[in-house]
Parts: C-alpha cells; sequence; structure tokens
C-alpha cells in the first residue's frame, strides 16, 4: 500500500505545503487505492477522476498557497451534501440524475482551501438508517470485515476514510450519522455543535438536528477539517454567530487529561451493551486516568426517553422536509401521469424507498389533527428536559464520556426485519442530537469477541469542540493504535 | 393504541404515497408498533415545561432588502423532468 | 324585510413593497419573463434554507401599527403543509400560533355613519406561484417569480353586514396601506387580494350561521358582486330549508356566480409547526418605536385636516386623499400658492385629467406642484386669464415648464392695460356698426358676439372682465 494513503490528513497536508508531494501525486495515491478497494468495499456512488485530475493539476500548476489551508488535499463528501456540478442522490432513486447549480458553503469552503474532490459517498437513503443499507444503489461493506455493515447513515464516508481512499470524507449526522458509522469503521468523527457549521447546501432530514462533520483517522486531522467547514454562515438562519477558534492549535498543545473531569452517565454504562464493548470502553476510561482524568459518576435521567422523541421530531420534520421531492421541477417523475394528484402519489411512491416512506408517514401522522400536542409538542417538551440534563451534568464535569454503540459492527441483511429495532440501537447517539450539543466517537480499541473496531464517544458542551478534541488526541497517544483493517 | 389499514391509508394521503394493499398493510404494522412505542413519552410529567423546537440561542438574522441574482433560468431548469425553456411542465389542474 | 342578516369577514393578502423576495435575494418585480426572478431558494431545490428579509417584519409591525393592533415583538413562522405544484416545497412559510400582530381594526363610512370594523390579526408569509393552464396541451405551466414574495395577510372580524360594507373596508384598508408605503395596493396585478367568509343568520339570532369563503377576489367590484351572489344564494338554500355547504368556492365574473371549488378534495389538514430553518423573530423596543415615528398621517386623519384646515368639502377632501402622492400634491401646491381652494379645483380638474390620460401618478407627475402653484397665482392675479390657464394647462404640464416663463415666451400675458383693451373695443365697434345698432335696439345677446370679437383681436389675451366693463361703458 502506498505510503501516502498511510499518511494522516495533517501530515498529508504539510508534505503538500511544502512541497514534499504534488497535489497530482497525492490525489493519484487515492486513486489507487479506491481502483483497489471499492470492488469490496463499494462506498463510492460517483468518482469524478477527471474533475479531480484537472483540479490537481491546476493546483500543482500554481504551487503550493499559504492560504490554503488543505491545499492539494483529496476528500470525499457524503451524497447528501450538494457539490456544484456533481450528481447528489442522498442515496435515493428519487434524485437519480439530480445535479445542483449550487453548493454547500461547506464545501465552498474546502474548495477555498484548496481541497481536491474526489467524488460523493454511500449512505442510507435520505439519511434514514444505521447500517447504509437503505441505500437505493448498493450496500457498502465494512473494510474490517466485508459480510459486516460499515454502519450509517454516513457508511460511505466511514468505510472511505477506513479503507484509506481519502483523509477526509464528510458525513452527516442526525441521530449518531457519523458517530455510529465512525465506531463501526474504526474512525473519528465528529459532530458539531448544531449551528457550528453551515447547514446551506446540506439535504434537509431533520432540520434542527442536522450538522455535518469530519471523519477522519485522528483528532488532530478532525480538528483541521472542523476549522476549516466551520463559521457562521448568513445563508443559514440557524448558523450560530460565533468565531472559529483555531482547534488544531488547541488539539497540538494538549498533552495530558490532569484536571479534566469526564463524566459517566450511569445510563451510558449499564445494560444491553455487548461484554466487549465495555470492556474495551472502560479500558479507554482506565487510560484516561491514567493521563490525569477525574472520573465523575453523573446521571441523564430522561434517556430512555431519548428514542422516542427523537424519532418524533426527526421524522416529523423529514416528513416536511420531503415534501419538496414532488416530481415536478426535479427528480424522479412517474410516466405518463393522468393528473396532478397521479403525479405527486406515483411519483413519490416510486421515488422513495420503504424506509423513507415508513418516516415520513409517521412524521405526518405526528403532525396532524389531533395528534400534535400528544406526539410532537409532548416530544419537545422531553426535548427540553433531556438538554437539561446534559446542561445539569456539565455542571459536574468538563466532558461526558459513553459507548457510541450497543455492539459492533453487525451483518449484513442481520437487523432489516424490524425497523423498531434498529431504531433502539441508536439509544447512546440521539440524545446529543436532541441537545444541540457537540461530540465525537474515537476508535478505543477492538472488540475480544468479533475484532471488530469499539468506539468511544465524548460530548461537550455548547461550542466546547476544543475540549473534546483535545481528549480525544490524548487517549489516542495513549491507547493502541488500530491495525489495518481487517478486511481489506 | 390500534392503527387501522384506513388510518394507515389516510396519513398516506397526507404525505401524498399511494402504498399498494400488501404495503398498506405492511406499513399499518409497522406504524402501529412505533407509534406505541412513541406513546411511551406519556409516562413524563413535562407540565410547565416550554417545549424546545430548535437548540438554537440566537434571534432570527436578518438580511438587507437587496436583490442578488446568483443563478440563470436554464440552471433552474436544467433538472425538471419536463420544461420548455421558460416552464416547469405539469398535467393539465383542473 | 331581510329576514336573513349577512355576517362577513375579509382575509386580504398584500404583497410587501420589498425589493426583494421575504427569504431570498430575488427580485419582486411584476411582470418579468417566466422564472427570471428565481433561485435556488425560492424554488425549492434541495439543501436551500431561508434567510429573512428585514423590511418584511418592518412593513408588517408598520401595517399593524396604522391600523391598531398590538405588536407581538417575539413571533414564530410555522410551515402550513400542503402539496401543489406551485408551492415547491410542499409547504408555506407563513405564521400560525405566534403571529407579529394581533387586534385593531379601522373605520369606515356606511350609510348610516361610522363604523368600527375589528381585525383578528395580522401575519407575514410567502406568496406562492403561479399556474397557467393549457385546454389545448392538457398542460399547466408553472412559473415561480412570485413564489416567496412577502405578503402579509389581514384577518378581519366578522363585523361586516353587507356588500357594501365589505368594499368600505378594503378601500379604506387599501388606502391606509399604501398610506404608510408598504403596498402599492395595485389589485389588476395582484398585490392586494381578497377572501370574503359569508354567512347568515335569521335576523335576531346571535348564532353565526355556516359560512362559504369566496377566494381570490381581486377588484372592488367582484368583492361586492361576489358577496352579493353568495348572500342571495345562501339565502334562497335557507329558504328552501336546505343547509349551506361548508366549503370554498370561487367567483366568475362573466357568469357573475360563485361556483364551488372544492367538492372532491378532503378538508386540508395542514399540520402546522414551527419552522426549524428559522429562528423566532425578536423586534426590539427600539425598533418598533423608530418604525411608529416613521408613519405619516393617515388617511382618516388627513382627510380630516383638508376640511378643517383648509375649508374644503368633505367629497373634495375624498378625492384629494384617496391616493397619498395625489395628497401630498395638493398640499405642497396649496402651501406655496397659499389658496387651498383654488389648488383643489385646479389639482381635482386639469391635473387628475391629464394624470389620468398620461397613466401617471402624482409622485411622478412632470408638472412639479411648484410650478402648479405659479400657474395659480398667476391666475389670480390676472397676468392671464382662467381660460387661458387651462388651454396652455396640457403643454405646460406635459413638457413641465415653468408657466410664468411659457406665458412670456408666448406672450400671452393678459391684457389688463384699460387702455390698450379700449382701442381694440373701440376697433369692434367701429368695424360692426350694425350690430351696434342692433344692439342699441335691444338685441343684448350681441354682447357675446362682440366680446368673442375683441378676444380675438387680442388673441384671447383680453382681461374678459375688462372688456365688458368697457364694452357696457361704451354702449350705454
Amino acid at each position: 500500500m502506498s505510503a501516502i494513503v498511510e499518511l494522516s490528513l495533517t501530515e498529508m497536508r504539510d508534505k503538500l505545503a511544502s512541497g514534499e508531494a504534488t497535489a497530482r501525486e497525492a490525489l493519484e495515491a487515492c486513486l489507487a487505492r479506491i481502483e483497489e478497494t471499492e470492488p469490496k468495499v463499494r462506498a463510492l456512488l460517483h468518482l469524478d477522476a477527471e474533475g479531480a485530475m484537472a483540479r490537481a493539476e491546476a493546483l500543482d500548476k500554481a504551487g503550493p498557497d499559504p492560504s490554503m489551508p488543505f491545499w492539494g488535499v483529496p476528500i470525499l463528501v457524503k451524497d447528501a451534501i450538494c457539490v456544484k456540478g456533481m450528481p447528489n442522490t442522498c442515496g435515493s432513486k428519487m434524485l437519480e440524475g439530480f445535479v445542483p447549480f449550487y453548493e454547500a458553503t461547506a464545501i465552498e469552503k474546502l474548495r477555498k482551501a484548496g481541497a481536491v474532490i474526489l467524488g460523493k459517498t454511500n449512505m442510507d437513503e435520505f439519511a434514514m438508517g444505521s447500517s447504509t443499507e437503505n441505500s437505493a444503489y448498493q450496500v457498502t461493506h465494512n473494510p474490517w470485515d466485508l459480510d459486516k455493515v460499515p454502519g450509517g447513515s454516513s457508511g460511505g464516508s466511514a468505510a472511505a476514510v477506513s479503507a484509506r481512499q481519502s483523509f477526509l470524507a464528510l458525513g452527516t449526522d442526525t441521530g449518531g450519522s457519523i458517530r455510529q458509522p465512525s465506531s463501526f469503521c474504526g474512525t473519528l468523527g465528529l459532530k458539531p455543535t448544531y449551528g457550528r457549521v453551515s447547514r446551506f447546501g446540506l439535504v434537509a432530514y431533520g432540520s434542527s438536528l442536522d450538522q455535518i462533520g469530519p471523519i477522519t483517522r485522528t483528532a488532530r486531522d478532525a480538528a483541521a477539517a472542523l476549522t476549516v467547514i466551520s463559521g457562521h454562515d448568513p445563508k443559514d438562519s440557524t448558523s450560530a454567530p460565533k468565531d472559529v477558534p483555531d482547534f488544531e492549535a488547541a488539539v497540538a498543545k494538549a498533552g495530558d487529561l490532569s484536571g479534566v473531569r469526564i463524566g459517566v452517565p450511569e445510563e451510558y454504562w449499564g445494560e444491553g451493551i455487548e461484554e466487549e464493548t465495555l470492556t474495551v470502553c472502560r479500558a479507554a476510561l482506565d487510560a484516561a486516568k491514567d493521563k490525569g482524568a477525574v472520573i465523575v459518576p453523573v446521571s441523564l435521567p430522561h434517556t430512555p426517553y431519548a428514542i422516542a422523541a427523537y424519532y418524533i421530531v426527526a421524522m416529523a420534520e423529514a416528513s416536511s422536509n420531503l415534501s419538496r421531492f414532488d416530481g415536478v421541477r426535479f427528480g424522479h417523475r412517474t410516466k405518463d401521469p393522468a393528473d396532478i394528484l397521479e403525479l405527486f402519489e406515483r411519483s413519490r411512491t416510486e421515488g422513495f424507498g420503504a424506509e423513507v416512506k415508513r418516516r415520513i408517514v409517521i412524521g405526518a401522522y405526528a403532525l396532524s389533527a389531533g395528534y400534535y400536542d400528544a406526539f410532537y409538542r409532548k416530544a419537545a417538551q422531553v426535548r427540553r428536559l433531556i438538554r437539561q440534563d446534559f446542561l445539569d451534568a456539565f455542571k459536574q464535569c468538563d466532558i461526558v464520556c459513553g459507548p457510541a454503540s450497543p455492539f459492533t459492527a453487525f451483518g449484513i441483511a442481520e437487523k432489516t426485519a424490524d425497523p423498531l429495532q434498529m431504531y433502539l440501537s441508536d439509544i447512546f447517539t440521539i440524545s446529543l442530537n436532541l441537545a444541540g450539543l457537540p461530540g465525537l466517537s474515537m476508535p478505543a480499541g477492538l472488540g475480544a469477541k468479533s475484532g471488530l473496531p469499539v468506539g468511544l464517544q465524548l460530548f461537550g458542551p455548547a461550542f466546547g469542540e476544543e475540549a473534546i478534541l483535545s481528549a480525544a488526541k490524548v487517549l489516542e497517544e495513549t491507547l493502541p493504535p488500530l491495525p489495518a483493517p481487517a478486511g481489506l | 393504541m390500534k392503527l387501522s389499514p384506513q388510518e394507515a391509508a389516510k396519513a398516506a394521503k397526507l404525505a401524498r404515497l399511494r402504498p399498494d394493499e400488501n404495503e398498506l398493510a405492511e406499513l399499518a404494522g409497522h406504524m402501529d408498533s412505533i407509534l406505541s412505542y412513541m406513546e411511551t413519552l406519556g409516562a413524563v410529567d413535562t407540565s410547565n415545561v416550554e417545549p424546545l423546537y430548535s437548540p438554537v440561542e440566537h434571534a432570527a438574522p436578518m438580511r438587507d432588502d437587496q436583490t442578488v441574482k446568483n443563478c440563470e433560468r436554464d440552471e433552474v431548469l436544467a433538472n425538471a423532468p419536463q420544461a420548455d425553456g421558460r416552464f416547469f411542465i405539469v398535467p393539465k389542474i383542473v | 324585510m331581510p329576514r336573513y342578516e349577512p355576517v362577513i369577514g375579509l382575509e386580504v393578502h398584500a404583497q410587501l413593497r420589498t425589493q426583494s423576495k421575504i427569504f431570498c435575494g430575488c427580485s419582486t418585480r411584476f411582470g418579468a419573463d417566466p422564472n427570471e426572478n428565481v433561485c435556488a431558494v425560492c424554488s425549492g431545490m434541495p439543501g436551500v434554507l431561508p434567510v429573512l428579509n428585514a423590511k418584511a417584519p418592518e412593513f408588517a409591525a408598520k401595517a399593524g401599527m396604522a391600523l391598531g393592533c398590538r405588536i407581538n415583538p417575539d413571533s414564530v413562522f410555522a410551515r402550513k403543509n400542503y402539496f401543489y405544484p406551485d408551492l415547491p416545497k410542499g409547504y408555506q412559510i407563513s405564521q400560525f400560533e405566534r403571529p407579529i400582530c394581533e387586534g385593531g381594526g379601522l373605520t369606515i363610512e356606511t350609510a348610516s355613519g361610522e363604523k368600527f370594523v375589528g381585525l383578528t390579526r395580522i401575519h407575514m408569509e410567502e406568496d406562492a406561484g403561479k399556474n397557467i393552464h393549457s385546454a389545448a396541451d392538457n398542460a399547466s405551466y408553472v412559473d415561480l417569480n412570485r413564489t416567496g414574495v412577502p405578503l402579509i395577510e389581514i384577518v378581519s372580524e366578522p363585523d361586516m353586514r353587507s356588500a357594501e360594507e365589505a368594499v368600505a373596508y378594503l378601500r379604506e384598508l387599501r388606502a391606509i396601506l399604501v398610506y404608510i408605503g408598504v403596498c402599492d395596493g395595485n389589485m389588476e396585478e395582484g398585490s392586494l387580494r381578497c377572501d370574503a367568509n359569508v354567512s347568515l343568520r335569521p335576523v335576531g339570532r346571535e348564532e353565526f350561521g355556516i359560512r362559504a369563503e369566496i377566494k381570490n377576489l381581486n377588484s372592488f367590484r367582484h368583492v361586492q358582486r361576489a358577496i352579493e351572489f353568495e348572500i342571495e344564494r345562501q339565502a334562497d338554500l335557507l329558504d328552501d330549508g336546505e343547509e349551506v355547504v361548508q366549503e370554498t368556492r370561487l367567483y366568475n365574473p362573466d357568469k357573475n356566480a360563485t361556483f364551488s371549488m372544492r367538492d372532491k378534495e378532503e378538508a386540508h389538514d395542514y399540520r402546522y409547526f414551527p419552522d426549524p430553518d428559522l429562528v423566532p423573530l425578536r423586534l426590539t423596543q427600539a425598533d418598533l418605536d423608530a418604525w411608529k415615528n416613521e408613519l405619516p398621517e393617515l388617511p382618516r386623519a388627513r382627510r380630516e385636516r383638508f376640511v378643517t384646515q383648509f375649508g374644503l368639502p368633505s367629497s373634495d377632501a375624498g378625492v384629494l386623499t384617496a391616493e397619498r402622492d395625489l395628497a401630498d400634491y395638493f398640499e405642497e401646491t396649496a402651501r406655496l400658492c397659499g389658496a387651498p381652494k383654488k389648488a383643489a379645483n385646479w389639482v381635482m380638474g386639469d391635473f387628475l385629467r391629464e394624470i389620468n390620460q398620461a397613466q401617471l401618478s402624482a409622485s411622478n407627475s412632470p408638472l412639479s406642484p411648484a410650478h402648479l402653484a405659479k400657474l395659480i397665482a398667476i391666475v389670480e392675479q390676472g397676468a392671464i386669464s382662467g381660460k387661458i390657464g387651462k388651454e396652455i394647462f396640457p403643454e405646460i404640464f406635459a413638457k413641465g415648464i415653468d408657466p410664468e416663463a411659457y406665458v412670456r415666451e408666448k406672450g400671452l400675458t393678459q391684457i389688463s392695460d384699460s387702455s390698450a383693451i379700449e382701442s381694440a373695443v373701440d376697433a369692434v365697434l367701429a368695424e360692426n356698426p350694425d350690430e351696434v345698432a342692433a344692439y342699441k335696439g335691444g338685441k343684448t345677446k350681441l354682447m357675446g358676439f362682440f366680446v368673442g370679437k375683441i378676444m380675438q383681436a387680442t388673441k384671447g389675451q383680453a382681461n374678459p372682465k375688462l372688456v365688458n366693463e368697457l364694452l357696457r361703458k361704451k354702449l350705454s
């Protein structure tokens, strides 16, 4: 395997900036790796080798530019994030062939920073799912074991980074869709504070929950990427008017965890978790203690209600957000509709997959006359209580910590029969989206029984990404590094 | 709660979906189990709790009343399943 | 002997006079080519987000203040969900539980005196696009130019009791909105549209009857006739012992009748919820105070002041205050010439005629108030006759010339020099001895003949009063 693809994002960036490697060399290494691994992993929905090459050559011609922090760095983008001129399917037949004439602010920032966009990654349709099996196009395979799912909904991005196809892949996280696949694939995935990164250009699923975030192999990489994509955006009314700190600088100087209080919520460390997952996570906590952290027991008492609250809110918002897919201005249109009603109903029934349809219908129901108060309004009230749980916990600790998933990657087709069972496995990730706080999942080790990656989550207070990235970096250096993914 | 296929059909209509009989039966079943699960929220005491609809704390940002033209008509029409260079075309609305 | 009392409420949609749309920077200009004023945001593309135009809450709040409403400094945008080809997102961003204004009302003149019509609320929302139907192609054509134009929806209480009251309300409402500069009031272009809720109840009963809603009435005439038809239609139904169906109806002006619109459609469940892409609006007291100070004198108050301050008859005051720019024009002219009654006559007469013919408004009149004031002054002073003033009006209007300069240049100055007129009079009398004899013999009607001849000889510039005086003297 080429030495280049083994580099971390920041190492690659530095070599490009110094001229030690050209943009073209970096790109060719990734393309070669993609060619080698894609037949097994199938993480990509769209690869623009030609466009990327033209871009790399243009960058090389102009030479490295210190004002471009990601000069020449090849990246991948989840197919829910619009890149101008590139197809954007959201993993759905509904958007087959759709090419946006605008792009996400996060993408604009990466372009301006000199990044080379290789293509789009596979995902659960419209970000609804936890295994990427809901993609209408293809199943992505976990590089650690090709018979296992990569997690979802950003399974393509996590698998791609795990397989070293690129140095960074953008994902999106509404209920854990960056963190859970990262934990399954042994990558580091960060969901920023709600409002930290602009949502303009991200095809909306749960508007009050969605965030774009980086999936990388190290904390320092994620910090560097977060600095580039963050910032107030006048095109997004929910974008926070907050300055962007130099996250990488904060991470770089993190040495230990002395004085850092790590909160351990009893609800996240109890029953229902696989033994091997608990073992790895407890070992990571011990390592944190060795580095000077103080472990503080805390409680997030409304955790048992988080899944119900989350799904009501997410499905309700999704049912409205997906109404624009009506066959009129873009997307799939049914053949020869007799009238407008047929146009709407057939186009949508044909274009959307089963899980999406299910969520849209439940969402419409939860908002409908007579049910609004019992479902949507009630869920929003519980949401406030869940957020308050976190605010209370953060009075006693600096970081809250727990596993990302009750188990490691499960088998392809193993859990598709019962949608509710799939929802229940989101228990450790969804509260964070309801609260709007930042959190990451970092690789903590391999499960003894399955040999598959186990992810440990670190949550921070609002806009506290520096703290969690710094802690992740310290832990990374302490814990044994992961070997190369066994499946490839 | 027991959700009938008729109620499921009504909700599907709200969402402009047209499931066939089998799909409707399956949908009703799934909806029933999922909505029953969601009803567990009833156990939470939320009297006097203000709903939280968004984690945002800032007030509505506004833009100046200036016109900005950042795209051309053909871009807007480019992805249309049916268009004539000026309009989007749909079956006649009665 | 009316058996039933009509109960009428109006919902008026007024387009706000902003340059750009409510949630994106596209132009709101009317009459653009289809889909030219459209972007990713207002066409509801995947991934786009709305950002509020600051002028929208300003105009909405000003409308509320002018209408005596309570302004809610905190208000919330909500999504109104339904599917229609001219509604790109599949929902309209509107306001539901917490609108920007509540309460308020306005006073109208009715046959039986003044009446106060209450308002329920005013809220902001975005307009939808337009569908053009083609029977020939069996297709509809969707134009999204209008999508996203900011609207306020003004909901009245069901306080009106006749079509006349409804029209009076609409007229006054429109005048107020145009006065404060919030809406251009152009009903042909769709800047102001009206839905009427009409029901009947037996005279004396308090409970309201079942109401029908007539949508999209876009002229005062249509509002009047549609409501009149509907009242009769419902009365006939009730007389026959039938029930009025609660439904939406459309007015067909050619048939002068309302027709049911939605008998097949199920009632809409709009599933309103707060829009998570927008956060609650928070207006400061400083904003509200500043906007209140910017409000001009409202039509009613101005009408009353024209009566008391200038001594104008109420009907004239009404004509002059019908449009704010006309009232401004009149008042400025009156101030400059110091003769408000004369100014009123000239403005209501010649000026309005020229403006209407040229399809202009007082604000873009080529003839400035200063110049009109001058014209009035030189007529009053006798420098030219009123007749000449009227004759030259079209030209000085069209060219916007200083009337004094014009009169000088064309040599139109009225001849008021007695001796000059006297020689003209003498000449005419000398040239027409037979007529002089006839006049002295009793044919006093010939006075007009002599006056005409003298005016001809003096190119119309002789001061008519002097002419008459001198003629009488010389003929007696």
